[in-house]
């Protein structure tokens, strides 16, 4: 895809094959031999991506993540959706840029859809402060929300923040009191709703807009209470350890399908989202189509109480020596076999005593 | 005896001497204005400094006897322990983290749970100490307020939470941790649909992904003076935005003067405060 030379250090094997790919493509009077180097080079490219992007790191998730020409929120209302008419401001403070809201179509439903926008030129990036929305941001998204409540609406979310802002500004106007309000109000709110993590799901900035029926996450997207980096640099106390960090938090969206956390992942196109935006929006509209439908089927009561059931059932804890009122083996059954049993076997052993 | 020269490493044998005079724990010192305070003097007036008035930190079955009547307090869900869904190392293992927790601070989690009554008014009670890993909400925490919200429900009581936390959600149990914030503030939605009153009382601190939860949904909201409130930490807004914060930045008074609590109410005119707003609420 074209857009910015932003180079990941693990994707260099692509590059260098994708180079001499280029080369060799340019060379005038090409001998069967030439053409047979080619073929050759194009399946070794395959092999190649398809061996660093199937063994990812949970750092090297991040990077992706991040990618700057990865497809953004901008770039899905093109092309996921027919239009998108915007609605502004918060009716209050602002209007913040780095959450878009508005109108659009999905094939002939009309949903509002509500997304973070980290920018792509540096002049768009600070215009929407690299999607670090602020409470007028969150404020505007719940009125919003409420609208398409009030005419029977779907609501789409598209999260990909880093983080709700950390500034004076941010604090004064009520950050934390804006993002609990809206985990309130999206938790009892009339209509359906599927947040979808497309990019980065940064904390509480990610889930003020990501309490919905259904919770979706693109294949190298993450999701996490805290960044890499917060968390190297208050456990570690450096931020060399974000490598550690990014492993220790268990964010990619494997882990977090085994957490119960997310109902489904959207797999990316080869070498990720930002090498193919056609492919990755259509599997986002497919994505969407499905389970919107899905979802407006239901009388709203069954849908509330369904939402508050899946909120409800997540955590791990012991009661009364078993983990979550399970028995052991139940437990080892249902919960990820490499991210729990040993401490809770060890634990239960010692409670036992 | 020891049996070198008096003067060989004298100084270092002053410093190792234990110091005489004061009995431990008499006296502390006063994180607010540093002056040196009588122990049994502070306690009498609830952990608050008769000097400057600061309000120290009281731990979480302190805190209980200071606000509900005297031995009405029955704990619900005592017996949640948290696990390691993880199996998080940091500097040490989780689950080590915890149980060294649990040993310094006498709980098994961060927040405290039960029923008790204020002069008289039954109501649903949960508190949260700053002192069991910053305070900060996992799985354990979580669920404790949830059930403690949904009880209140069924039994159409009050509802009380007093919330001290340094840490926000915590990051022992990754994004569990997060799916609390939106578990308890789901549960308070259903309870305000019920037609529920929840009074949130913040103390200092109260942060993170506790501030941007519960602790801001109360339908009254206390604090503490000079409590420090807010969404990001003081120390990751300076390495943000690189300039000196202003002076009483997220402190409670701050916050009322940006329109984001109730009423300060320093810590002898809790319980009154609190039976007040019940007799308000109530029908």
């Amino acid at each position: 895809m074209a857009g910015s030379d932003h180079r990941l250090s693990f994707e260099r094997p692509i590059y260098e094959l994708e180079a001499r790919l280029e080369k060799l493509g340019a060379k005038a009077g090409q001998t069967p031999e030439i053409q047979g180097e080619i073929r050759r080079l194009r399946r070794e490219l395959v092999e190649t991506t398809k061996r660093i992007y199937g063994n990812l790191k949970p750092w090297e998730t991040v990077e992706v993540a991040r990618h700057p020409d990865r497809p953004m929120t901008t770039d899905y209302l093109e092309l996921v959706f027919g239009e998108f008419v915007e609605l502004h401001g918060d009716k209050c403070f602002g209007d913040d840029r780095a959450i878009r809201t508005g109108w659009s179509k999905l094939d002939a439903l009309k949903v509002l859809v509500v997304g973070h926008q980290k920018g792509k030129t540096l002049k768009e990036r600070n215009l929407c402060n690299y999607g670090y929305a602020h409470p007028e941001g969150y404020r505007k998204a719940m009125a919003k929300m409420r609208l398409a409540a009030k005419f029977h609406m779907p609501v789409v979310c598209l999260i990909d923040t880093g983080g709700a802002y950390p500034g004076i500004g941010a604090e004064e106007r009520g950050q934390a009191q804006v993002i609990a309000e809206s985990m309130f109000e999206m938790s009892r709110l009339p209509t359906p709703i599927v947040c979808v993590v497309i990019g980065e799901g940064g904390s509480g900035g990610a889930l003020g807009i990501g309490v919905g029926d259904r919770v979706a996450m693109l294949e190298h997207a993450y999701y996490s209470v805290i960044s890499p980096e917060g968390c190297a640099g208050i456990l570690w106390k450096s931020h060399s350890f974000k490598e550690r960090a990014a492993e220790s938090l268990k964010m990619t969206s494997k882990d977090l399908v085994r957490l119960g956390v997310i109902d489904a992942v959207i797999s990316e196109p080869l070498g990720g989202a930002h090498r193919d935006h056609h492919l990755m929006a259509s599997r986002l509209k497919l994505f969407l189509r499905g389970t919107i439908r899905e979802l407006i089927g239901k009388p709203i009561d069954q849908l509330l109480a369904d939402r508050y059931e899946k909120f409800r059932r997540m955590g791990v804890f012991f009661e009364g020596g078993r983990l979550n009122g399970q028995d052991q083996q139940e437990a080892s059954r249902q919960v990820p076999s490499h991210t729990v049993p040993h401490s809770i076997s060890h634990r239960l052993q010692e409670l036992s005593k | 005896m020891p049996t070198q020269p008096a003067d060989q490493n004298s100084w270092k044998n002053l410093l190792k001497r234990p110091k005489r005079g004061v009995p431990e724990g008499l006296w502390r010192r006063c994180p607010g204005c540093q002056a040196t305070i009588f122990r049994k003097e502070a306690e009498k007036r609830l952990g608050v400094c008769p000097e400057c008035d600061y309000h120290w930190y009281v731990p979480a079955r302190q805190r209980i006897e200071q606000v509900l009547d005297e031995g009405t307090f029955e704990e619900w869900d005592a017996d949640l322990e948290p696990a390691d869904p993880l199996e998080f190392v940091d500097k040490i293992p989780y689950t080590q983290r915890l149980q060294e927790e649990q040993k310094r601070t006498g709980l098994r989690e961060a927040a405290v749970v039960g029923t008790g009554t204020i002069r008289g008014r039954r109501v649903a009670f949960g508190v949260t100490d700053s002192a069991f890993i910053m305070g900060s909400m996992g799985s354990v925490v979580g669920e404790k307020l949830t059930r403690a919200v949904e009880r209140a429900m069924r039994q159409q009581l009050p509802l009380i939470i007093v919330s001290g936390s340094g840490g926000g959600a915590r990051m022992h149990e990754g994004i569990l941790s997060l799916m609390q914030m939106a578990k308890v503030s789901a549960a308070l939605a259903r309870f305000d649909d019920a037609g529920g009153l929840f009074i949130s009382v913040l103390t200092n601190p109260t942060m993170g992904g506790v501030a941007a939860s519960f602790a801001s949904l109360g339908d009254v909201v206390f604090a503490e003076p000079r409590a420090l409130v807010g969404f990001a930490g003081p120390r990751t807004i300076m390495a943000t935005i690189r300039i000196e914060l202003p002076k009483g930045f997220q402190t409670s008074e701050f916050l009322l003067e940006h329109g984001f609590i109730d009423r300060i109410v320093r810590r002898q005119d809790l319980q009154s405060e609190l039976a007040r707003t019940i007799d308000y609420c109530g029908k």
